[in-house]
């Protein structure tokens, strides 16, 4: 792995971000190599979500810097467009475009943004949508699909964009349980590729498996970064603790029946 | 009743004439104001809301009396033809902004935001996300403007334009046929108007099942 690890790919330097009087993120500083898989967790409100809108530049930040190999990533430069590209984002209500089919919806992007042959995006749009179990569903309408299916077509949409990181922001929360799997699956299926991330979840058992490193978010800094083995066997600080016990339960049960 | 109805036939075409070419004129404006709305343009957007509320809480006769009787009182005098256009489409981009609007900001920003990460242009999303979404949901309510403003056509012969009106009420002045002449004014409006529902509501069903599948 060392070796993969050594191309930088994102740096977030004393990141700063408010609402108004509201401060969302204090002071994230935050480095991403090629090939790494970084999960962000911690209580809701937490800014894990409008950490990777800031990644994007979907939000404008006040104060810091976003670099992806160097180039500055601000929402109101000329060159957004063409940074996003690179950067593919599923969102946690899928976004699909309801007026388009699937395979519509994949090769939009490629088409009119990167201007790429249409045949060449459309093989690779099927052999994508192969890769998800999804190749027989090209023609659908998005609201034809479960839930589940819709959030692996933003997958593969994102995906045939050939980014060279995926920003996930809660992919999974609003799934019925017996989907998360799937999509959560084809998630693990990209980190075993090789595919650098940034997954924000709150499937702890996920977090473990998929990452190389886990950032654990609260009140808008990071509170704590470890390796996965380290973080969720042992947590350094109180705060990690206290969010981490929150997935346990007691067993309430006081006498055998 | 026969020999009418080349006098008919005439005052529909004007009426279609006059009635369309209002009906392009409130689309333009009403498309004008609702993205001055949408996009939030300072001071335009003030202009626009006075605009509207002015055209849509006036009745289009009185519109009419204005362009046609009282601007050439400070030197702006126009045929009845260009103020009966003028009237309807000045009338009619006050309803259409306000259906374009509504449909527009039916669109979740959000929709904007995924096409945005995906590598588009503000100007890419709004034309392949944002505005086809938007257009089948101001669907029904653009439809209902356009019979509306063919139907307000009816007050131009208060500017002496020889629409189907006029026509009829002509006819009736010269020769008392007064049911006659007012059977045929429904049956020439509905020549006029039918059309334009139906093939109105089979767009709108066709869009609907592209967006939202019912």
């Amino acid at each position: 792995m060392a070796e993969l690890l050594k191309e930088e790919l994102l740096r977030i330097e004393h990141l700063r971000k408010a609402y108004d009087n509201t401060v969302v993120l204090k002071d994230i500083s935050l480095t991403v190599h090629k090939g790494e898989v970084i999960v962000v967790i911690g209580p809701s409100g937490c800014g894990k979500s409008t950490l990777l809108r800031c990644i994007n530049g979907l939000e404008p930040i006040q104060g810091g810097k976003i670099t992806l190999r160097g180039q500055e990533i601000d929402g109101n430069s000329k060159d957004i467009a063409q940074i996003r590209q690179k950067l593919g984002m599923v969102f946690q209500n899928y976004e699909l475009f309801p007026h388009k089919t699937v395979l519509q919806n994949i090769m939009l992007a490629p088409m009119k943004v990167q201007k790429r042959p249409k045949d060449e995006v459309e093989a690779q749009a099927k052999q994508l949508l192969e890769r998800v179990g999804l190749l027989e569903k090209k023609d659908s309408y998005p609201r034809q699909l479960s839930g589940g299916q819709k959030q692996r077509v933003a997958i593969v949409r994102a995906l045939c964009m050939n980014p060279e990181m995926m920003l996930f922001d809660e992919v999974t929360a609003a799934l019925d349980p017996e989907m998360v799997r799937e999509v959560l699956d084809t998630i693990l299926e990209l980190a075993k590729a090789g595919g650098t991330m940034i997954i924000v979840t709150h499937e702890m058992s996920f977090a473990k498996a998929v990452s190389d490193r886990v950032l654990f978010l609260d009140g808008g800094e990071i509170v704590e970064e470890a390796v996965p083995e380290k973080f969720f066997s042992d947590p350094q600080t109180e705060r990690a603790k206290r969010f981490l016990r929150t997935f346990e339960y007691d067993a309430v049960k006081h006498h055998d029946i | 009743m026969q020999e009418y109805l080349p006098l008919f036939a005439d005052a529909m075409l004007l009426t279609l004439f006059i009635g369309w070419i209002g009906v392009i004129i409130s689309v333009v404006l009403g498309l004008i104001a609702a993205f001055i709305q949408y996009f939030k343009i300072p001071v335009l957007r003030q202009i626009i809301k006075v605009y509207i509320e002015l055209f849509r809480n006036t009745p289009l006769l009185i519109q009419l009396f204005f362009l046609y009787f009282a601007l050439p009182k400070i030197g702006l005098s126009m045929s009845p033809q260009v103020c009966g256009a003028l009237g309807l489409g000045l009338l009619g981009g006050s309803y259409m902004a306000e259906a374009f609007r509504s449909g527009l900001e039916s669109v979740d920003k959000i929709q904007s935001e995924s096409a945005l990460s995906l590598g588009m242009t503000k100007f890419q999303a709004l034309r392949y996300i944002i505005l086809p979404q938007a257009i089948s949901t101001s669907m029904p309510a653009f439809v209902a403007n356009i019979i509306f403003l063919l139907k307000e056509t009816s007050v131009f012969s208060a500017i002496s334009l020889m629409d189907l009106m006029f026509t009829a009420k002509d006819l009736i002045g010269l020769y008392y046929k007064t049911a006659e002449c007012l059977v045929m004014l429904v049956v020439f409006y509905l020549i006029i108007l039918l059309p334009v529902s139906i093939v109105g509501s089979i767009i709108e069903r066709r869009l609907r099942y592209a967006s939202f599948g019912d």
